[in-house]
């Protein structure tokens, strides 16, 4: 495995970062958070993704994708995440796809795939029910009753889930809370009665919803593979989901960290350059360190990814631990080198901070990923 | 990618053929080679080992076949390091000569020194020391005054080295003496190979806080050397010097990574497993564990920023800084967390009441600290990353 690009994918970074330069630069991302619109993110540049062909990088070509593999949606998400861009292409494109990919039979496949790489359906992935990320910590059940299944519980921080047409509901068929047996995972489109979306405000501008099902009725063919069996294909779906946003976070790190280079060229104090003390180069030296430390666990999770290396899990939960760090470490620092600008909502700076922390907690905390890390490695 | 296939076949046949049953074995410290003239060899194999390989030119496998090396390209030397790794060799020859000094001769040296030179350091005929810091130049080296006189023929040498590594059984020094004493520093310097038997020429070891040590303080008393050694052009060794510590810096940082060098090649979760037991087969400590776990994966992140960088094939300047820097200081780190996981276990100095083993890695703890000072501390690391890579002002 190299850890460089190849032609194709540097291609495909190169037209997202001029996407995001010429499109959708933060001034977008402001102009969305100061709007009313509530899905947050726009429709009209979801669709020049999607006719760029980025909402079927992962499906099958037989269903109209382009099989560019998980190297080639996660460039695109840290070219994006450099801007702030919101899209559904997190929660739709990747988790979405995946899911019913890997999970859903050939008639569910021929179903839903072709609609999302047309732009015609996005999807939210329900599986969260507590404070922190916990994925086999299901209680919301599953029954099935004569000719169709029974939902009854809640998720919370649903990414995209005000949004998403469908959701993907993670619910426990057999077993008790924090097994992964048990596990299966239904398909539900948003306007049912028993589903109840409530949009929740977050401190990043994004869309995230909590959703309670009672007494949902779904028909069989809802239920997306078979039952009880999904633990395990949730928790690579995840890992998918997680190498994505830890390059999202990766760009995230890299914008915040070169505008606040450049603010240290630009600002002067005491007659001289601020970046010439040597209090801050030290400190900006040490982000510089963790962030090509970042690019290298992220680049070899997203290969290992694609060449379905039995290193997944654990590259995975490295790439996310890492980018959290260092995206949380940068974030702190760009604010604080910016001085009195980098607390004002006027400056952009402060919009990384808020992004970072919710981007942290999506798919496990650094916390989460260094124990995980540590159970798989058998320290 | 046939021919590197063919390749890796021919190298693992005269491997077979060639690499001395002894020399699959683990190294053992007093076993290490380092050639030179007065060179003993504790084991015979040894000698033999060096002498094939030095034939093959592959103790330097990707310099010049013409002066003496391997003349491989780089996936012919990866595939030469994985068939050595895959058969367990102990290495034929330890050498600042290949590490540091050769690819400096190779981009500046004249042809005659090429000829002389390269051979004799690849077959680890003459063995070499790094004549660099001075008692009054550390970080600061530039300000350097061991001073070289123009008398002719020769550079009459007179002042005072220190920390040259392994002086005192090295056949020859390359050294940085001012020749320009009346030019700014930095343009002042020369490069300057120096044979240690000549006259004048004196050397003393240093014992440092972890006992012994392999550095040496040197001293020049109105030493004569030929101007035939100078390397480059007099007064422009800075721009060698700094290219030198490049060499040194990657050398440095990949090897505390390795756990080799100053190390014991002692694995800290084997050892935190041993000393703070298990529980289900964990780390018992819940808080030691997560230290440890915090600093493997900081290890794995920067072994792939290693192998990224190999695999970009990046120029070495800006990334070496960041690899002594980050290197020096997780070896450090690591050190720490083993003799802490060991508790009382990780104090000993002698054998009443320690293992060897134990000893070891107290005497590395202490050795460790000074990764981070010697090849330049890690502060001017950070100031050139500062300065060349994020280009900050001075």
């Amino acid at each position: 495995m190299k850890l460089i690009l190849t032609e194709e994918q540097q291609f495909l970074k190169d037209t997202a970062q001029s996407f995001a330069r010429d499109k959708t630069p933060v001034t977008h991302f402001r102009e969305l958070r100061d709007s009313d619109n509530s899905q947050c993110w726009d429709d009209g540049v979801w669709q020049e993704m999607v006719e760029l062909g980025w909402s079927g990088i992962l499906v099958p070509e037989k269903f109209g994708g382009s099989e560019f593999g998980m190297a080639g949606i996660s460039v695109i998400m840290q070219e994006l995440g450099k801007t702030l861009t919101p899209s559904p292409i997190l929660s739709t494109s990747v988790l979405g796809v995946s899911a019913i990919n890997m999970l859903g039979s050939d008639d569910q496949k021929e179903n839903y795939l072709p609609k999302i790489v047309a732009g015609e359906l996005t999807t939210a992935l329900a599986i969260d029910e507590g404070n922190h990320h916990d994925p086999f910590a299901i209680e919301t059940t599953a029954i099935l009753d004569g000719d169709h299944w029974v939902l009854n519980g809640k998720k919370v921080f649903v990414v995209d889930g005000s949004s998403a047409d469908t959701i993907l509901i993670v619910a426990r068929t057999s077993g008790k809370s924090g097994e992964s047996n048990g596990i299966s995972v239904f398909v539900a489109s948003k306007k049912i009665a028993g589903l109840d979306v409530s949009k929740i405000s977050t401190a990043d501008s994004r869309n995230y919803a909590n959703i309670e099902m009672s007494d949902l009725k779904l028909e069989q063919n809802a239920l997306l593979g078979e039952k009880d069996l999904a633990g395990e294909t949730i928790e690579k779906i995840l890992d998918l989901g997680r190498i994505a946003i830890s390059a999202e976070m990766l760009g995230n790190t890299e914008e915040a960290f070169e505008v606040t280079i450049n603010y240290l060229k630009e600002r002067k104090q005491f007659g001289v350059q601020i970046g010439s003390f040597q209090a801050l180069q030290h400190r900006a030296a040490k982000m510089f360190c963790e962030i090509e430390l970042t690019k290298s666990a992220v680049i070899a999770a997203m290969h290992a990814a694609d060449e379905n290396s039995n290193e997944l899990e654990r590259l995975s939960s490295l790439a996310k631990f890492q980018a959290g760090e260092t995206l949380h470490l940068v974030s702190n620092e760009a604010i604080q080198m910016h001085g009195g600008i980098g607390v004002t909502d006027e400056y952009d700076i402060g919009f990384y901070l808020k992004r970072a922390r919710v981007a942290e907690q999506i798919f496990g905390t650094s916390e989460f990923h260094q124990a995980r890390y540590a159970d798989i490695s058998g320290f | 990618m046939e021919h590197l296939e063919q390749f890796r076949q021919e190298v693992r046949d005269w491997l077979e053929e060639n690499c001395p049953p002894s020399m699959r074995t683990p190294l053992v410290p007093e076993e290490e080679v380092w050639g030179g003239r007065n060179a003993k060899y504790v084991n015979p194999e040894s000698k033999l080992w060096l002498e094939r390989m030095g034939e093959k030119g592959w103790t330097a496998p990707n310099l010049p076949k013409e002066y003496g090396g391997g003349g491989l390209d780089r996936d012919q030397t990866k595939v030469l390091h994985q068939e050595l790794f895959r058969i367990k060799a102990r290495p034929a020859l330890n050498s600042f000569g290949i590490w540091m000094l050769a690819p400096c001769i190779i981009e500046f040296g004249s042809e005659e020194q090429k000829r002389e030179h390269l051979p004799k350091i690849i077959k680890g005929e003459i063995r070499w020391c790094q004549g660099y810091s001075e008692p009054g130049s550390g970080s600061d080296l530039a300000s350097l005054s061991t001073k070289a006189e123009d008398m002719g023929d020769h550079y009459l040498v007179n002042g005072q080295k220190v920390w040259t590594s392994y002086a005192d059984k090295a056949d020859w020094i390359f050294a940085l003496v001012r020749t320009g004493p009346k030019e700014p520093k930095h343009n002042g310097i020369s490069f300057l190979l120096i044979d240690m038997a000549t006259e004048g020429v004196s050397t003393k070891p240093i014992t440092l806080i972890s006992g012994k040590s392999p550095f040496c303080e040197t001293f020049f008393d109105n030493v004569k050397a030929p101007k035939e050694n100078l390397v480059g052009v007099e007064n422009s060794g800075w721009t060698i010097a700094k290219k030198l510590l490049q060499h040194e810096r990657n050398f440095i940082s990949n090897f505390g990574l390795a756990g080799g060098g100053t190390g014991s090649g002692a694995d800290v979760v084997n050892i935190a497993k041993k000393y703070l037991g298990e529980a289900n087969g964990q780390i018992a400590n819940p808080a030691q564990r997560e230290n440890i776990t915090l600093h493997k994966m900081k290890e794995h992140a920067f072994g792939l920023t290693l192998q990224r960088s190999g695999d970009e094939g990046a120029k070495a300047s800006a990334a070496s800084s960041m690899f002594k820097y980050y290197g020096t200081e997780h070896n450090k780190d690591r050190y720490e967390l083993m003799i802490a996981a060991m508790g009382n276990k990780g104090l000993g100095w002698t054998n009443e009441g320690f293992s060897d083993d134990e000893q070891a890695i107290t005497k590395a703890w202490l050795r460790t600290k000074a990764n981070s000072i010697e090849g330049g501390t890690s502060e001017v690391q950070l100031n050139v990353i500062s300065r060349r890579v994020l280009d900050l002002p001075n």
